[in-house]
């Protein structure tokens, strides 16, 4: 529509061009007007995404006071310290165990998911995105209970095999499994759903084929259903390491990084030097760590699917 | 390569019964066609020879074996789909050693194989390609490159056709006679075009409603057809029926048509009818090129009538016209010089030596 209103702007306006400023050409031309229309967003962008990410960098660079430039001294300081390499390992750590174990279940779930018949498929994909659809400040307190020491129900039934009782989130490498084990709980819906969307578009007569060609259940699996899911796996995956290795509320409502910083990662550590330190400027130091691990994840995946793209 | 074999083959979804029973039997190398109209149950008769579909009843085997609960891995047959299936991320040649490379053949015999296939269907240039990059006509190729290579008892094809256009659908038919000639494999083809069912098929098998309506050779199907539906599906523009009676006129038998046109059969033809009892509900069936403008010279057993024609529909070689008799629509061929004009009158020749009589209730070619 806005083509056709310029196209014709143009035709009607050519004959008095020249009488007009170069201001007015400038108007009539299509690229100053799609810049034009597409400012708004371009504001909103730089307001909420491009403002913060710079002004942490500065942040980065100031003193403890926030009165003085000290550069890369903040980075520097951050490197010499040893729970700062303890909180890089277990952000890895967390990330890439949570998201392997989310995609794993996702694309079993999925699987099951689609071999529902029709007619019973939309209450269990209603049920199964449960967990996703709750606040996880609210269901992450409903999971403290259950990892409670002393009266837990998980401790509870346990006891009924005389195991435990386990000290859940006093433990460091219990900690570590049950922030993991929250973050999967959390996520996994989120795989599900996008891998169950992938699955419907795989068309049936390429299994069909794959049959006839001699393939088994597992081969069918390998080499149809997870080449064709390739650019589905790759963004997912992305998105999902990117959004757990910022996750914030379950560690900080489970064991708020303990036990002795035990299970602190980038977002909850930057807090806690941050805010409940009042060194903002460490913090955000902190928090810019992420960026270079997750820049260079993306290159790679989002690479990947660009090559991929060309195929289907 | 093997025989196949359908004995009482059912297929029931729910309370449909998509195939009611149907019985078959494919030599081995015989080009086997299916063909019917939309519904017919064609498509499941092949597919459950594939093995893709389970059947309700009955047996089906391939090469002596009933082949019932084997699945279609172990069935050693390669299926040609409409929409070709071919594996959007591997190449030409990865496609069509997908099966082979499955069954760890050789490399080497991999590599021959496909390199062979891919010579006989003249896509040798295009083997390091995706599927994304080819045009339809050649994904058709190399669907059908990856039946070959795996050298099957029995090759399946589904409306393989279908999806291209009508000039490369002529040039694919002649392709796929000619890959048959060579490999000489057994094969079933599903089509809806009656067209292709008569150009590639040894044998052709009309199906209507789950059941066969009737099976023998292109010819035999055109020329003496069983049933009312057979007559009517294979043949374009498709055989006339033209509703009638039988008369005894002065020791002859006649056909009568309208108040207006009755003819004498010819003898052979009158020997044929002749114990057909007089009051029964007949239909005519005549084909529309023994509908033709008339000639001075008239063979015996051709009869002429005038008609208004309604219109006509030049197609070069030869010219349609279509007319009502007695309220029927009727179309004949008449020659592109015959003068045939919409809305003019024309004598009509009709060569009663090829027509054929229906029970008009039971639709049984008499």
């Amino acid at each position: 529509m806005a083509d056709v209103v310029v196209e014709h702007g143009r035709v009607a306006g050519a004959t008095g061009a020249r009488k007009r400023t170069s201001l007015h050409n400038a108007l009539k031309r299509k690229s100053t007007v799609a810049f034009f229309l597409t400012l708004p967003l371009i504001l909103l962008i730089a307001l909420l995404v491009l403002y913060p990410a710079l002004f942490s960098i500065h942040l980065a660079t100031l003193n403890k006071s926030m009165q003085k430039f000290v550069g890369f001294g903040n980075f520097t300081f951050l490197f010499k310290r040893e729970t700062f390499w303890m909180v890089v390992k277990q952000s890895c750590i967390f990330a890439i165990t949570a998201v392997i174990f989310k995609a794993l279940i996702g694309f079993i779930v999925a699987h099951f998911v689609h071999n529902i018949p029709a007619k019973g498929q939309r209450k269990w994909r209603g049920m199964l995105l449960v967990p996703w659809v709750i606040p996880p400040a609210m269901s992450t307190l409903a999971w403290l209970w259950l990892f409670d020491p002393s009266y837990s129900a998980f401790n509870y039934t346990l006891s009924l095999f005389g195991i435990g009782p386990v000290n859940w989130l006093g433990d460091a490498a219990w900690a570590r499994f049950s922030i993991i084990l929250v973050n999967v709980w959390y996520g996994a819906p989120f795989f599900m759903i996008m891998y169950l969307a992938a699955l419907k578009s795989v068309p049936d007569q390429l299994y069909e084929a794959a049959a006839i060609d001699g393939a088994n259940w597992w081969q069918r699996i390998w080499y149809v259903t997870l080449p064709m899911m390739r650019n589905i796996i790759a963004i997912t995956t992305l998105f999902s390491l990117i959004v757990t290795f910022a996750n914030f509320d379950i560690v900080r409502i489970l064991t708020s990084g303990g036990p002795l910083d035990q299970t602190q990662i980038f977002a909850t550590y930057a807090f806690r030097v941050g805010i409940e330190s009042s060194d903002i400027p460490l913090g955000a130091s902190v928090s810019l760590f992420m960026v270079p691990i997750l820049a260079v994840a993306a290159i790679f995946i989002l690479r990947d699917v660009n090559k991929r793209g060309n195929e289907a | 390569m093997a025989d196949v074999s359908l004995r009482k083959v059912v297929k029931r979804y729910d309370d449909v019964e998509a195939v009611r029973g149907i019985d078959l039997e494919i030599a081995d190398h015989e080009f086997i066609v299916l063909v019917g109209p939309s519904g017919c149950g064609k498509s499941t008769t092949l597919r459950m020879i594939a093995g893709l579909e389970d059947i309700s009843d009955g047996d089906i085997l391939i090469g002596g074996d009933v082949v019932n609960d084997v699945p279609p891995k172990d069935r050693d047959i390669a299926m040609v789909f409409q929409n070709y299936a071919l594996y959007p991320h591997m190449t030409v040649a990865e496609n069509m050693s997908f099966g082979l490379r499955l069954k760890h053949y050789p490399k080497a015999e991999i590599k021959e194989r496909v390199t062979e296939a891919a010579r006989l269907l003249d896509i040798t240039d295009l083997i390091d390609r995706k599927p994304k990059q080819l045009s339809g006509g050649q994904r058709q190729r190399v669907a059908m490159g990856r039946a070959i290579v795996r050298n099957p008892k029995v090759f399946l094809f589904d409306e393989p056709l279908s999806n291209l256009d009508a000039k490369l659908r002529v040039q694919m038919r002649i392709e796929i006679k000619k890959v048959h000639q060579k490999v000489r494999t057994t094969t079933v083809y599903v089509t809806h075009d009656q067209v292709e069912a008569m150009t590639l098929a040894d044998r052709v098998v009309v199906m209507n409603k789950g059941c066969i309506e009737q099976i023998g050779t292109p010819n035999e199907l055109y020329h003496k057809p069983a049933t009312r539906f057979v007559a009517g599906f294979i043949g374009s523009p498709a055989m006339n029926f033209v509703p009638c009676r039988l008369e005894d006129v002065g020791g002859s038998l006649q056909i009568r048509l309208t108040d207006r046109i009755a003819f004498t059969l010819p003898p052979a033809r009158a020997a044929r009818y002749n114990a057909l009892p007089r009051t029964d509900k007949l239909l005519l069936g005549i084909r529309p090129e023994h509908l033709t403008e008339s000639h001075a010279h008239l063979e015996p057993g051709v009869e002429t009538f005038d008609t208004v024609l309604d219109v006509t529909e030049p197609m070069g070689m030869e010219t349609l016209v279509y007319f009502g008799l007695n309220g029927t629509p009727i179309c004949g061929r008449v020659n592109p010089n015959a003068g045939a004009k919409d809305g003019s009158p024309m004598r009509l020749a009709m060569d009663l030596n090829n027509m054929h009589l229906l029970n008009e209730a039971t639709g049984v070619v008499l």
